[in-house]
């Protein structure tokens, strides 16, 4: 069974999310990071696929791309670095990048790599619905890998319902209006969005995501949904750490605790 | 036929690759554009803004002295006599009334050399909206005076900061700021590039220049078509205007004129559709610079507005279709062809349209041929780098 569907399963609430970026802060922290966030206790780990024009995310995933393509990071190498991944790692893994360089490196290429060293899902941002529909959904369901749509408080009701059909695994809900980035805190407005989306019972689990960094926002994202997604926050607590384990021990345990 | 699809496809490229914060503003546009331009309102504000404000018809003018030298009939079409100085307020107009039917507050834009970027402050304080334009820290430093129009012109100028610092981080930079205010701001992009609708919406604002390209030529000659057709493409907007309603004249070749930069294999060039593949950047598919690992390549031209590692979805097809036939001009011949114009007609060309005006050198064309240059831009922009060249 898919890593995905079986967490959603026997996990309903308070699920957390890390993200970071493959490469950073060095080339080599990959399984490193990953065991860690393990260790201290997250539900899922999404890894960044580094590129050179990442539209959808503010100056800190910015940085963390740039910095992780100077090391030198490419998607080949990341496969290489994941051949072990099973042997380390036993949470729910999804890669997170921007189309082109999927595309370059092919999708059913990719797809199958994905499969073959334990991949579960896949969010791409920049992918449309229709394109994913007619050219890539048959591929994806091939190498049983799950596909999560984004949507925003700007997302029209009808928009929800059209991706809640089509998203396997959950849905990635945008909390603001908003590029990728730490906030102060949640608005009334936000709360809004989040419980007119909770009551339209939507099939798939939500997890919220962009602006959560700390226990405060992880607990308000959880009472409205299924769980939450911290990524810029966390890419700040690799950049200054000077023991990656201690440390993302540390910030994992701390919004947890 | 070359028409765009109701995908917003041609051919194999375009399409709307964008995350789903942007799909309610693409998509208010993507419903709204056609029904708004060819609204009688709209087009009566519009030609009439063309007529009074930005100097319309342009003229085409018969360059005797480079007819004389290249041994063919020559006409410039005049984009350089618009109002701000380039082509680029054509686009500007169009969509600054576009906005205000969409009942838009605020509007953001992304410049490179500054053209694109002044021709919006200019209609932005015409219409007395709110105008950020995003441009490269890099861009800033080396346009000072472009920067300082914008600013006159009461805009607010913000240095895109990331990756390169030029015209591509701009462009992601104005994308994050219309993420972030998706409801009462307008972005207007200023080429033929970025998600559908934008690359047709903007072809068709700029299609003013071949719509009167034919009506003169028809004065002139006693006939719409000319043998060719010659215009500069970075992201290709005026080349889209100048090829609009020729696309399906098969009798009219098409030159699309790139930058070669240092030469296509230098590293230093922006020759996209001899060094690109197709790949995905700023919201279509498209002949794309990049790495193996499909990361953007800098590009490299001594014209700012040709310093772009895309191309418009159209041009791709155009060249993978063999509609158009594409040319690289390097940066030394370009200014060469910049100098000779110069003195040949009395008019200094932006660095941009020179290109265009050195790929007679490198086509083969016949003595009985009528050629139309596009002369997108004037090059009072460029007095610097002509004089840093100094070649003259």
């Amino acid at each position: 069974m898919n890593r995905i569907d079986e967490l959603f399963k026997q996990k309903k609430e308070r699920i957390l999310s890390i993200y970071f970026t493959a490469g950073f802060p060095k080339l080599g922290d990959t399984l490193t990071i990953m065991e860690a966030i393990e260790a201290a206790g997250a539900d899922i780990i999404e890894i960044g696929v580094p590129y050179s024009d990442p539209i959808a995310d503010g100056p800190t995933i910015q940085e963390s791309n740039n910095q992780a393509l100077k090391n030198g990071m490419t998607l080949k190498l990341l496969f290489e670095q994941l051949g072990e991944l099973r042997e380390k790692v036993s949470i729910p893994v999804i890669l997170m990048g921007y189309l082109n360089p999927v595309v370059q490196y092919g999708m059913e290429a990719f797809c199958k790599k994905c499969r073959e060293v334990g991949i579960d899902g896949l969010i791409l941002p920049d992918l449309p619905m229709q394109q994913y529909l007619s050219e890539y959904k048959e591929i994806f369901d091939a190498y049983d890998l799950r596909n999560t749509f984004l949507i925003s408080p700007q997302t029209a009701e009808e928009r929800i319902r059209q991706i809640d059909q089509h998203t396997d695994g959950f849905i990635y809900m945008v909390s603001s209006a908003s590029i990728t980035g730490a906030k102060k805190e949640i608005t009334p407005e936000q709360l809004a969005y989040f419980e007119r989306v909770k009551a339209m019972k939507l099939n798939n689990p939500r997890l919220i995501g962009f602006g959560i960094s700390d226990k405060p926002s992880f607990q308000t994202a959880s009472a409205h949904s299924h769980g939450a997604i911290i990524g810029s926050a966390f890419i700040n607590v690799l950049r200054e750490s000077t023991d990656l384990k201690k440390d993302i021990n540390e910030y994992i345990q701390g919004i947890l605790s | 036929m070359i028409k765009v699809d109701e995908n917003g496809f041609y051919g194999q490229f375009g399409g709307a690759y964008i995350p789903e914060m942007l799909y309610p503003n693409i998509e208010e546009l993507r419903e709204n554009y056609e029904l708004i331009m060819e609204s009688p309102a709209f087009r009566e504000e519009f030609d009439s803004l063309l007529k009074d404000y930005v100097g319309r018809p342009t003229p085409l003018f018969l360059a005797k002295r480079l007819s004389e030298k290249y041994k063919a009939k020559i006409y410039l079409k005049r984009e350089d006599l618009c109002h701000t100085g380039a082509h680029k307020i054509n686009n500007t107009v169009g969509q600054i009334i576009l906005a205000k039917k969409l009942n838009k507050k605020r509007i953001i834009a992304e410049t490179g050399a500054g053209q694109h970027g002044v021709a919006t402050a200019t209609v932005c304080a015409l219409m007395g909206m709110e105008c950020t334009v995003y441009m490269g820290a890099v861009d800033m430093e080396r346009q000072k005076p472009n920067v300082e129009r914008m600013r006159i012109l009461g805009a607010t100028v913000v240095p895109a900061n990331s990756g390169s610092k030029t015209l591509k981080d701009a462009t992601n930079e104005a994308m994050r700021q219309w993420i972030n205010n998706p409801v009462d701001t307008h972005y207007i992009i200023g080429s033929v590039v970025g998600p559908h609708p934008y690359p047709e919406m903007v072809a068709r604002f700029q299609s003013v220049i071949s719509a009167e390209m034919k009506a003169q030529l028809k004065e002139k000659e006693g006939r719409e078509n000319p043998d060719l057709v010659i215009a500069c493409v970075g992201g290709g907007s005026n080349a889209a205007g100048a090829f609009y309603h020729y696309y399906n004249e098969p009798s009219v070749r098409l030159i699309a004129v790139e930058a070669a930069g240092l030469g296509v294999s230098s590293g230093k060039s922006a020759a996209t559709t001899l060094l690109g593949k197709p790949g995905i950047l700023h919201g279509s598919k498209t002949l794309l610079m990049q790495t193996e690992d499909g990361q953007v390549v800098e590009p490299h031209s001594i014209s700012a507005g040709l310093d772009y590692p895309g191309i418009g979805p159209v041009h791709a097809h155009l060249f993978e279709s063999g509609r158009g036939e594409f040319v690289a001009v390097e940066d030394e011949h370009a200014m060469q062809a910049g100098i000779e114009v110069s003195r040949l007609e009395g008019i200094i060309p932006a660095i941009e349209s020179a290109h265009a005006f050195s790929a007679l050198n490198q086509i083969q064309y016949e003595p009985t041929d009528v050629i139309i240059i596009n002369l997108s831009g004037r090059g009072d922009k460029d007095l610097d780098t002509y004089i840093k060249w100094g070649n003259y």
